[in-house]
């Protein structure tokens, strides 16, 4: 049976469970003289219904479906006569196994692969009957049963209640299941990748070239992994970005929240905000095809020479991205110092700008300090522009004309088109991924922390 | 100071003061600069977009006479068999001949012939599908024109001169002429629309991209927003004041601020590598989009419980309801204008994002429109990101036409949020 059935079918079970638990309740009820000798609602006593028979059988179906090839594959490879070594190895068997019974044939298969298919069709239409059978069972069985037990003192609304609660916690903690996801994701395929290479080349290594040679005596078969180009690269991209966006989006924010009057305001806020909305490939698109270019031009005119895609570009544009987000943010913890600094500054004579400047700053600083750490974790982890416009080339300088990559650059690189688990190759873009969580994770933190603190100082 | 008189002193202090209120004008001027660049790279963003991008709702095509001689088809009646085999190119170089007599000789031909789309064929065939009467008969039908010719044909009205790219001279004699006689002329391009990726410009169209983003925001919207909603009702309603709720609070707010690419590796390592779900599949891009937008529904959805205020719980607790009933029946309904305000840009924002989609393997080329959530699709911001790649001239127009869907359709999520706000939303 398909899945999409088969979810259709527990969904038309559900249904009957809700409908029967509730006429279960209401003839009950009748039975007896009025709804008010029953605990719960007729209402709670078809969910109560439902909901057993539902949920078990769902949580079921999902873990069926979410470990079945797993379990199927070590099933298969363990029941073959010899079983290769290695990990990569019986990754590759699998993959023929599974082709051969997908009737993908390139030639005669060998006769221990085409047995090992036949058993991995057979286990797999086990699987999908089981899978069927036992779901449907689970369902109505619990379904009978909780009606079954029926009776007028059954406190359904209560046991309803309680298990929605549950419910309710378990989509709560999808948030920590997230974070232990990618920490589990990024954590075990570094661990692989430090094995392969050691952590202090990867992390003060000057020399980038992940490319494995396919034979092993060819010239520069071993790849190098040394990540300081990247580093530089990205934290040149992001400086660049920061240096257009923190006084741009600071300076708009004091503007709007000191001086600007309403009508200014409500134009320029949303038309700022805009820049937040625009999606980032499009700001790719933007400045590889029409910032690059004009930097190569303007460079040229004065006599430098830029690289067609050039870290200033890539920069410029990530500073243009990020300058509503420090501009919103910054209006926040401006908005928040009281009026009474600013009125108490304005009654000692000094100016509007010297207000701002030597009171409403300082007293928003660590408010916009936390903003502008939050903005630098947005670039250093922002991928589409680099890719775009940023470039290839691993080079270690300074110079903004020239091309730079960046972790994210790499990382997409290494990781689209054919992939290996096994090549440092690929392992290497998990090792990036980890720096990057944690590079950004520790930033976060820190920002949300201080812009936290100050708010309980107003508040 | 005391050297001074009083006359001095006032002198120092009105140059002192003139000097401060320049600062201050100064001052102003930069906040006045900052919001003026901020506006400014919004117009020269969109109009740049706009002028790269509006030629390519238009597209050229020729006026042909094609005659569907059976012989030159080499079938003798219409079915599903001759259709796939019959020779459809040879029935428009035919009517190119004609056009042109004067054609002769091996590399003069074939250059006529690269005037019309190599997706013409298909066309005739449609055409003959549909009408099985026209087997034998003549009939004029405008197929799509190259794509050098068509970028030709658009620089020529821009400027006078033309992009020549890899049109001839006596290729571009032959356009002056159709242009002349108006059987070369720019007609609606219906192909963008209805088309999947092709690697021929004129033959590309954003189809498969828009339905593969549909299926995959469904999956998204399915999960993320009754998950999102639930979670903020148990944090900001049931959860005791503890550390592991304190635990739940930094997650989230962590996760926000998390690299959306780091969420493509966790789809790549968990859902494909582990759970072997399918590759390119909406399905996948749905569920890691998914776990990127919840924070941001989880943290408004919280904002739209919290200014509820506490005296409905009061009153709906006081007439005896539950806690749950209270939340469901009462809380529930007056926060959901802010929880679907959310909702929306969190939607608007995973229609947006490219970089973990990469990471899971949407990038691949498809050209077929996805029939469900397990086939191979790409997404609109992946189609971009090909499309910019690609060297052909013409690719760079359909980007930038890609590029005004995209954003018209943030736009258009963008704008219904903020009218949903303002007009449901109750201020207590």
């Amino acid at each position: 049976m398909q899945t999409p059935t088969l979810f259709a079918l527990l969904l038309l079970l559900v249904l009957v469970a809700y409908g029967t638990g509730f006429t279960r309740a209401v003839t009950a009820a009748r039975g007896s003289g009025g709804l008010r000798n029953l605990a719960s609602l007729p209402g709670y006593y078809g969910l109560h219904t439902a909901l057993w028979c539902g949920l078990p059988a769902l949580l079921l179906l999902v873990a069926w479906i979410a470990f079945d090839d797993a379990i199927i594959c070590a099933m298969v490879i363990n029941s073959l006569a010899d079983k290769p070594e290695t990990i990569s190895a019986q990754n590759l068997l699998w993959t023929q196994i599974q082709n051969v019974a997908a009737g993908n044939l390139f030639g005669e298969p060998e006769p221990q692969i085409a047995a090992a298919a036949e058993h991995l069709a057979a286990l797999r239409d086990n699987s999908r009957l089981l899978k069927a059978g036992l779901t449907l069972i689970l369902a109505t069985g619990l379904g009978a049963f909780t009606l079954l037990r029926f009776s007028p003192q059954l406190r359904a609304r209560e046991k309803v209640e309680k298990v929605l609660r549950w419910v309710l916690l378990a989509c709560a903690c999808a948030a920590i299941f997230t974070t232990i996801g990618i920490l589990l994701s990024v954590l075990f395929e570094s661990l692989r990748f430090f094995q392969a290479v050691p952590v202090s080349e990867f992390l003060f290594g000057l020399h980038w070239s992940p490319q494995m040679a396919l034979r092993a005596d060819q010239v520069g078969s071993s790849g190098a992994f040394g990540a300081v180009p990247l580093f530089t690269g990205t934290m040149m991209v992001t400086a660049i970005a920061m240096f257009v966006a923190v006084p741009v989006g600071l300076m708009s924010a004091i503007y709007l929240a000191e001086y600007a009057g309403r009508r200014v305001r409500a134009f320029a806020k949303p038309v700022l905000e805009i820049l937040a909305g625009v999606p980032t490939v499009v700001y790719g698109f933007f400045a590889a095809l029409t910032v690059a270019p004009f930097i190569r031009d303007a460079a040229a005119a004065v006599g430098l020479e830029a690289s067609s895609e050039s870290a200033l570009a890539a920069g410029l544009v990530m500073g243009v991205m990020i300058i509503p987000f420090v501009s919103s943010l910054s209006d926040d913890v401006i908005n928040a110092v009281p009026q009474s600094l600013r009125d108490g500054a304005l009654g000692l004579g000094s100016t509007h700008s010297e207000t701002v400047r030597k009171v409403v700053i300082p007293a928003a600083l660590p408010g916009i300090v936390g903003g502008v750490l939050l903005a630098v974790s947005r670039a250093i982890g922002e991928t589409m522009i680099v890719v775009m416009a940023a470039g290839l080339a691993a080079n270690l300088t300074a110079n903004p004309l020239d091309s730079v990559t960046t972790v994210t650059v790499q990382i997409v690189t290494l990781l689209v088109g054919d992939q290996e688990f096994d090549s440092p190759k690929t392992l290497a873009a998990f090792a990036l991924g980890l720096m990057l969580f944690l590079t950004t994770l520790v930033l976060n933190f820190i920002a949300l922390h201080v812009v936290k603190k100050y708010r309980e100082q107003y508040d | 100071m005391t050297d001074l008189t009083q006359e001095q002193v006032r002198e120092r202090i009105e140059r002192r003061l003139a000097g401060r209120h320049r600062v201050e004008k100064t001052f102003r001027g930069l906040g006045i600069a900052s919001i003026a660049f901020g506006i400014l790279a919004v117009v020269i963003l969109f109009s740049d977009i706009i002028a790269k991008g509006s030629g390519a709702f238009v597209q050229s095509a020729v006026q042909l006479e094609v005659h569907y001689d059976p012989a030159v088809l080499g079938i003798e009646q219409v079915d599903e068999e001759s259709l796939t085999w019959a020779n459809f190119t040879g029935v428009i170089r035919e009517a190119l001949r004609e056009r042109f007599p004067e054609v002769s000789g091996r590399s003069e031909k074939r250059e006529l012939y690269s005037l019309v789309s190599t997706g013409a064929p298909f066309k005739l065939r449609n055409r003959l599908q549909a009408d099985p009467e026209l087997l034998g008969r003549s009939e004029t039908v405008w197929v799509a024109a190259d794509d050098d010719v068509d970028t030709f044909v658009k620089s020529l009205s821009d400027s006078g001169g033309g992009f020549r790219g890899r049109t001839s001279d006596r290729m571009i004699r032959w356009i002056d002429q159709l242009l002349a006689s108006g059987e070369l002329k720019k007609r609606f391009n219906s192909n963008f629309f209805t088309n999947g990726d092709s690697r021929e410009p004129e033959q590309a169209g954003i189809r498969a991209a828009l339905v593969g983003s549909l299926l995959t925001l469904l999956v998204t919207l399915a999960l993320s927003f009754p998950i999102g909603v639930a979670a903020a009702i148990y944090l900001e309603e049931y959860a005791p004041r503890n550390r592991w709720t304190d635990l739940i609070e930094v997650n989230i707010n962590n996760l926000a601020a998390v690299p959306s690419i780091v969420f493509g590796l966790l789809g790549l390592a968990i859902f494909i590598n582990f759970f072997e779900l399918p590759r390119s599949a909406p399905l996948v891009g749905g569920l890691v989009l998914t776990l990127m937008t919840l924070p941001t529904i989880i943290i408004s959805s919280r904002a739209a419980l919290k200014s509820v205020p506490p005296s409905i719980r009061e009153a709906a607790m006081g007439m005896g309801a539950s806690r749950m009933q209270v939340v469901f029946h009462h809380v529930l309904p007056l926060a959901m204008p802010g929880m679907l305000t959310g909702t929306i840009i969190g939607m608007a924002q995973a229609l947006g994002e490219t970089a973990p989609l990469l990471m899971i393997g949407m990038v691949a080329f498809i050209v077929d429109v996805p029939g469900g959530v397990t086939d191979p699709a790409t997404v609109l911001p992946v189609q971009i990101f090909l499309w910019a790649d690609s060297p052909e001239r013409a690719f760079v127009e359909r980007t930038s036409a890609a590029i005004m869907v995209l954003l018209s359709f943030l736009i258009v999520m963008n704008t219904s949020a903020v009218w949903l706000r303002k007009k449901l939303e109750r201020r207590w």
